[in-house]
């Protein structure tokens, strides 16, 4: 019995250990451009994130000139008790007592550098990054070596309340309009409903690709593009099948009863659906909102090809990706950048997760 | 309306009945009238005016959400002005019409007309024609576009590297989706790991490929290494390599970019399992470990088939969605060194070559290889509908 109670612990302890795991595989990631985004400007393009943690590190704790010490690089040289050619004092080589001898830079004008392994923690954190990446103005950066340098920022506040104006219509609208259409298909009985419906799910799977050159060239003919109209209703479209199905599903299932009841009370169906059903579908609203929501925010083809062609109106996935383009070196900006993007997506998602599993839920293993 | 004082007084109910229906029918036209005008004029102050931008933003947002409350509400309020028998039949296409119409504005006619550009040339067909000189004229190409597709070097790259992301992609994400659901299940941090897991679901694309830059970050060898993966790499002695970028790997580099999307979708697959997995009976399980099962057999004896219909939709979920993929490669590699997809072909041919016609073609055969799953939706549509 005992032997069966320990393999059950040492189970237990597999799992725990497993699953471990792979939260941490899957969490570096993020944590990495996390904590980089606090990280000065030059740290993060010449030093790894993970420096930020205690780790031995060879730090200089004497320099010496080599022209003053008459060094030849050309040949086999003796410095500090240990000797070498200059590619093996390039990497660095190790003296008895536990030091390291190296070469730094070129071999006329390099240094040597005598240097001891010691516990280090680099730990500089500052919100110089995000101050620049929303400020939209040039910021002069000082180095370490006293050397002052104007970098210019980027401008995200803009793309921010772009992607604001974009994602919060591109969420209620489809959804009124799905909801209008999925208490219609339930409750109402009207010529065409069962092929209307077919439709909808017939459509569920089509990729948008198949949209956008024809709905391109409408919108240049209605003098669209660009707008905030034109990618709402575009958005409303892509969204809108899935929308419909699964707020069917959901108002099909209320209880007939209640709305009867209503019904030979002398209500309207407008008034039994904005005041009946909408407030008891308030659970599916939410979850496929959220759903919706992270969605359009986090979508990119569909502004770049709607949106593409007025920098008035960029959103944050272009800007992001703007940034990547043309100035993919410029870690600082990349990362605090990336973490502005996400700071509403994940905010929505940590405090509606419920809900949004629950949309997930009804989506995929109902339908 | 008609008040009982004019069933009275004769000529006076004449004069009102007249100018009651005068009064409706203006109060008809203009609402309607009215409110498109205002909508308008909210969606030019949007298009053109200077305002700063915060209040641009809200304007948008409360002419959006209310222009399309105000619609209904207008819609319905005429309705209700008509006799009954009207109502009944008007009623259900002013609540459903407004879905139908913009879906098959946005979805089911763009699948015909991207057909009927698909077999034209670069430039479409020629406007200010007729339907048959159209299909008479010089760009009208048939198939060709077909051939190419299929024919042309970039595209056989894209088509073997969509199936290289749709066998790995999908199969990882199911595989460490189900992993992580069993493992979860049972541990003592379940809430947690499963909020850990599932976080990348709320990543953009873009995003995720600047987060993973960070960990396939190549710097010349003899540099400190600031990308994780090649900082491991040199650090167990070995050369550092730009993992994505890599050509010499190809098609293998594409794998580095699958990893992405595995990592984003796993949560979405977890978290299905996870409740799959929950919906078995646990007497079940009991029976099982009773009857002398180890944890494998109960896993692949009980618990796989039980949760094989989740599996399925789980599955094809991510297969559609990887058959589509396009930001990732687009943000990481922009499909150079051997990673172009049939999306970023598609974006590529429509729209940085113009050539509408090859784009299209690319178009439908995304759709082509998405009707065998509309197939199957529509069949078990048919099955559970009580219509």
């Amino acid at each position: 019995m005992s032997s069966g109670k320990n393999q059950k612990r040492l189970g237990k302890w597999l799992v725990n250990l497993t699953l471990l795991l792979l939260v941490l595989i899957w969490t570096i990631p993020t944590l990495g451009i996390f904590i980089s985004s606090f990280r000065n400007r030059d740290k993060i393009a010449t030093t790894g994130w993970w420096n930020v943690f205690p780790h031995r590190e060879w730090r200089p704790v004497s320099e010496l000139d080599p022209k003053a010490l008459g060094l030849n690089p050309d040949e086999v040289m003796e410095i500090e008790g240990v000797s070498g050619t200059f590619d093996q004092f390039r990497k660095g080589i190790e003296t008895p007592d536990g030091k390291r001898v190296a070469w730094i830079g070129n071999k006329r004008l390099g240094k040597v550098e005598v240097q001891e392994n010691a516990w280090t923690i680099d730990w500089d954190f500052s919100l110089d990054n995000y101050e620049q990446v929303l400020g939209g103005q040039d910021f002069e950066f000082r180095r370490p070596d006293g050397s002052v340098e104007v970098v210019p920022g980027d401008n995200m506040v803009n793309a921010f309340l772009n992607s604001l104006a974009v994602a919060i219509p591109s969420t209620v609208i489809p959804i009124l309009i799905a909801a209008f259409a999925a208490y219609a298909f339930a409750w109402m009985k009207f010529p065409g409903r069962r092929s209307m419906f077919i439709m909808v799910v017939a459509l569920l799977v089509v990729p948008l690709q198949i949209a956008l050159v024809p709905i391109l060239r409408d919108y240049r003919a209605l003098n669209l593009n660009g707008t905030f109209l034109a990618i709402w209703l575009a958005h409303t479209g892509f969204g809108l099948a899935l929308a419909t199905y699964l707020l069917y599903n959901y108002i099909s299932s209320l209880p007939r009863d209640i709305l009867e009841s209503a019904f030979i009370d002398g209500a309207s169906h407008f008034t039994v659906f904005t005041t009946l059903v909408l407030p008891l579908s308030v659970p599916a609203l939410a979850s496929f909102a959220i759903f919706q929501f992270l969605w359009v925010w986090n979508d990119y083809l569909v502004a770049l090809i709607f949106l593409g062609g007025n920098p008035e109106f960029e959103l944050v996935t272009q800007r992001m990706a703007a940034i990547v383009g043309a100035r993919g070196q410029d870690w600082h900006l990349l990362t605090a950048g990336a973490f502005v993007s996400m700071i509403l997506p994940l905010t929505v998602f940590f405090t509606l997760q419920r809900f949004f599993v629950r949309g997930l839920l009804a989506g995929s293993v109902k339908g | 309306m008609e008040s009982p004082n004019n069933k009275v007084a004769g000529d006076q109910s004449f004069v009102a009945g007249i100018l009651a229906l005068i009064g409706r029918v203006l109060l008809a036209v203009s609402i309607p009238l009215i409110s498109f005008y205002v909508l308008y004029l909210g969606f030019l102050f949007l298009r053109d005016s200077n305002a700063p931008r915060e209040i641009i933003v809200l304007i948008a947002i409360i002419w959006g959400v209310g222009g399309v409350g105000i619609l209904y509400w207008v819609f319905n309020w005429l309705v209700e002005k008509l006799p009954d028998q009207w109502k009944g039949r008007l009623l259900p296409f002013v609540f459903v019409g407004p879905a139908i119409a913009i879906l098959s504005w946005y979805l089911a006619i763009p699948t015909l007309r991207t057909f009927y550009l698909s077999l034209f040339g670069r430039d479409g067909p020629p406007e200010g024609l007729s339907f048959i000189q159209q299909i008479s004229s010089a760009a009208f190409v048939g198939f060709g576009n077909y051939a190419s597709v299929f024919t042309q070097d970039l595209m056989v790259e894209a088509f073997r590297n969509n199936l290289m992301w749709i066998i790995f992609g999908s199969t990882f994400s199911v595989i460490f989706g189900l992993l992580i659901a069993v493992l979860a299940d049972r541990s003592s941090f379940e809430k947690l790991a499963k909020s850990l897991i599932f976080l990348p679901m709320a990543i953009s694309f873009v995003g995720a490929g600047i987060i993973w830059n960070f960990i396939y970050e190549y710097r010349p060898e003899g540099q400190t290494q600031i990308g994780l993966l090649n900082s491991i790499v040199t650090s167990l002695g070995g050369t550092p390599e730009a993992w994505p970028q890599w050509v010499a790997i190809s098609p293998w580099n594409n794998l580095f970019l699958i990893v992405i999307v595995v990592w984003l979708q796993a949560g979405f697959s977890m978290v299905l399992f996870s409740a799959a997995l929950k919906g078995i009976p646990e007497e079940l399980l009991e029976a099982g470990r009773i009857d002398g099962a180890n944890e494998f057999q109960i896993f692949f004896r009980i618990m796989m088939p039980y949760i094989q219909g989740t599996l399925i939709s789980v599955w094809t979920t991510i297969i559609i969605f990887t058959l589509k993929i396009f930001d990732v490669v687009w943000v990481m590699t922009g499909g150079q060194f051997g990673t172009h997809v049939i999306a970023t072909q598609f974006y590529r041919q429509s729209f940085t070559n113009r050539n509408s016609g090859f784009g299209s073609a690319i178009a439908i055969v995304l759709l082509i290889a998405v009707i065998p799953v509309m197939i199957y939706n529509l069949k078990r549509f048919r099955e559970q509908e009580a219509f």
